[in-house]
């Protein structure tokens, strides 16, 4: 009972992780309220953010495979964890102290949005923040199949990778598109600066939540 | 950093007209003979105030010889795109530089009454780490701020072209060159870009031979002067195109994008033609096929004069040229305004149809062999000639030096500062502001003005106002 529950609580930490992605301005959306308008159709706002959520998806899948792929060393699998745990946090550490956008990203051009959204969910860690609630979900499923064998059980992690990128990017992408769509339609672009807020801070912080939580659960 | 996006940066030029009017003005002083140091005057231009129409303020320069002459903010609207990534800057410093001395002042002025030196920036290290000199035009964009120069390396700037630098939009520091393919352009002056369509184009004024001791005729009437804009892939930091304006259209200088992004084309204007002392405006834009276009839409006529009115450099002509120094448009694509500090007058064109201008407004103020007087009784050095429009587009306000010593040679009887104010009709034309007129304190001219919160000259907007 305890694994279902913590299983539908680490399920929805990736679905809110991915409205939380969303609907943040930094992540995208106003690029597709801006493709709309430049290009004066609907469609262009509905390709930028498909451009926006494939970069996305693509910058979660380069990291959480990595880690599912680890796990097969079934013996290794709390070491691991701890170690990726310590890794989100020292990020998150780090981030706290340099609030520094990383000045390549202002070279990529308005046109490659898919690039462009690959590079910034790397760059500010938007796939490691998953990476210790994946590593859980793959533990509540492997929890009781100890003889698993190791390939039937990596398999089964790079599937659940697959599905906690999509699952992730897909509330990502609802939630901006709802922003992005909004403020096209009726709201207009006052409601950008009005809705952006500074989450530097809280993102570094989060990082560090979501490390340290993955730690204090971990059993 | 803020927690939310600074007030004064506006997702689409529409929105700037609507956030509330300007209240204070920042307007370079400078001495022209570097006897004193030159300075920061920040104006009332509040009509509601007590010291409406006068300086309030003054931040004077620690050193002498800066000769400020173009400045900007260290921020402004285009932090509103994510691509840009840095959302939470405040507009809060002036970026000043001298274009005599290479010196770049850094003002804070969170507190505009109370605005002050915040950081200074040696020519060495401008030498060092660009090999540029003679640093210009500001304007904050994707990768931080972009400064522009007129002069290369060595000691009188012709060691290398002049070029575009970066400094960080944070700590100020000079980051390095702009270029990465800067293709066959060899001069410099102006910039200014379309940031979602990621192109730029720069203009051409001359080296700093053929300025910094007054104009060279002989350079002039050969046509010696830039006469080619260029236009760039922004971030790929490559000259894709040159337009040759021809080569009688000499000094082609201010670069006027339209401001709504989703308009491609902007202005230029051009000083003097050398076959006929006509200014000029050119349209340029960029056509389908992603290549640029321009073409001639505004001539501007000299007015013939007895030489012995004239200014011996314009003697040998009996005309007194229009020499159109600078251009703004206002935030709506509307009205161009074009200084013509030979002739002493402020055009406005409405541009609605960027390839058909139409004229309709005019002032004449100040001149050569003229010295029209403002409305007020007052004499007006020099003409109009640096311009800055209010984000609301109705109120238009300019200043009169030009550079300290074409001020001489075209003006060798004048002397002074000021600052008008003109107001824009409701459908168009141009009235100046009897109770708006800035006198200069003794010994300093005035030139660029930027207004508290942004203007029709700073500002890059992300977003079509649609």
């Amino acid at each position: 009972m305890i694994d279902t529950f913590t299983a539908t609580a680490l399920w929805g930490a990736v679905v809110v992780s991915g409205l939380y992605h969303g609907v943040n301005p930094g992540m995208g959306w106003p690029l597709a309220v801006s493709a709309a308008l430049m290009d004066r159709q609907r469609s262009s706002l509905w390709r930028a953010l498909g451009a926006l959520a494939l970069g996305h998806l693509l910058a979660m899948v380069a990291v959480l495979l990595p880690f599912g792929a680890l796990m097969f060393l079934a013996e290794w699998q709390d070491p691991i964890r701890i170690g990726a745990a310590l890794l989100v946090i020292a990020l998150g550490i780090y981030l706290l102290f340099n609030r520094r956008h990383p000045r390549f990203l202002a070279r990529v051009p308005p046109s490659r949005l898919a690039l462009w959204s690959f590079l910034a969910a790397m760059a500010h860690g938007a796939g490691l923040m998953l990476v210790p609630i994946y590593l859980g979900i793959c533990q509540t499923i492997g929890a009781d199949t100890g003889h698993t064998a190791a390939a039937r059980l990596m398999t089964g992690n790079t599937g659940v990778a697959a599905l906690v990128a999509l699952a992730h990017t897909l509330s990502m992408v609802i939630a901006g598109g709802i922003f992005a769509y909004v403020v096209y339609r009726w709201v207009g672009l006052k409601a950008l600066s009005r809705s952006w807020f500074n989450l530097d801070l809280v993102w570094a912080l989060s990082l560090v939540f979501v490390g340290a939580l993955s730690l204090a659960t971990m059993h | 950093m803020n927690l939310r996006p600074d007030p004064t940066f506006h997702a689409t030029p529409k929105l700037a007209m609507e956030a509330p009017a300007e209240t204070l003005a920042f307007t370079l002083m400078l001495s022209p003979d570097g006897n004193q140091p030159d300075g920061v005057a920040v104006v009332d231009v509040d009509p509601n105030s007590k010291t409406y129409g006068q300086i309030v303020h003054q931040v004077i320069m620690p050193n002498k010889g800066d000769e400020f002459h173009h400045f900007g903010w260290n921020a402004c609207s285009s932090s509103l795109s994510p691509l840009s990534g840095h959302a939470f800057l405040e507009r809060r410093y002036l970026i000043v530089p001298g274009i005599r001395s290479s010196r770049i002042y850094v003002i804070d002025v969170k507190e505009p009454l109370k605005a002050k030196i915040h950081k200074i920036i040696e020519p060495e290290e401008v030498f060092s780490k660009t090999g540029y000199s003679r640093p210009h035009t500001i304007h904050c964009g994707p990768e931080g701020i972009y400064v522009s120069t007129l002069g290369g390396g060595g000691e009188d700037g012709t060691d290398g072209p002049p070029g575009i630098f970066i400094m960080d939009c944070e700590t100020f520091e000079v980051l390095g060159r702009y270029e990465m393919d800067r293709g066959e352009q060899d001069k410099h002056y102006d910039f200014w870009w379309n940031l979602p369509r990621d192109y730029m184009v720069s203009s051409e004024w001359g080296l700093p031979p053929q300025f910094e001791n007054g104009i060279v005729a002989e350079d002039l009437l050969s046509n010696k002067y830039g006469h080619k804009i260029h236009f760039w892939k922004l971030r790929e930091r490559k000259n894709v195109q040159t337009i040759d304006l021809g080569a009688n259209h000499q000094m082609a200088l201010e670069i006027r994008p339209a401001h709504d992004p989703s308009k491609d084309y902007g202005f230029c204007g051009v000083v003097v033609d050398t076959t006929n002392l006509q200014g000029a405006i050119f349209t340029w834009w960029q056509k389908d096929d992603g290549t640029f276009d321009a073409k001639k839409v505004i001539t501007i006529d000299p007015r013939p004069e007895k030489a012995e009115n004239l200014p011996p450099l314009l003697q040998g002509f009996e005309a007194v040229p229009p020499l159109v120094t600078d251009i703004d448009l206002s935030l709506d694509d509307k009205y161009l305004y074009v200084a013509c500090w030979g002739l002493g007058e402020m055009h406005q064109y409405d541009v609605s149809d960027p390839f058909n201008p139409k004229l309709t407004g005019k002032v004449e103020l100040g001149g050569i062999a003229r010295g029209a007087k403002h409305p007020n009784g007052k004499p007006f050095a020099y003409g109009p000639q640096m311009v800055e429009i209010s984000r609301d587009g109705k109120r238009v306000y300019w200043t009169n030096s030009l550079y300290s010593t074409w001020d001489d040679q075209f003006y060798p009887d004048d002397e002074g500062g000021q600052m008008v104010m003109a107001h824009v009709g409701e459908n168009g034309g141009l009235t100046l502001a009897e109770d708006f007129y800035v006198e200069f304190p003794d010994g300093y001219r005035s030139h660029q003005i930027r207004l508290e919160g942004g203007d029709c000259s700073t500002d890059s907007f992300c977003y079509p106002s649609a």
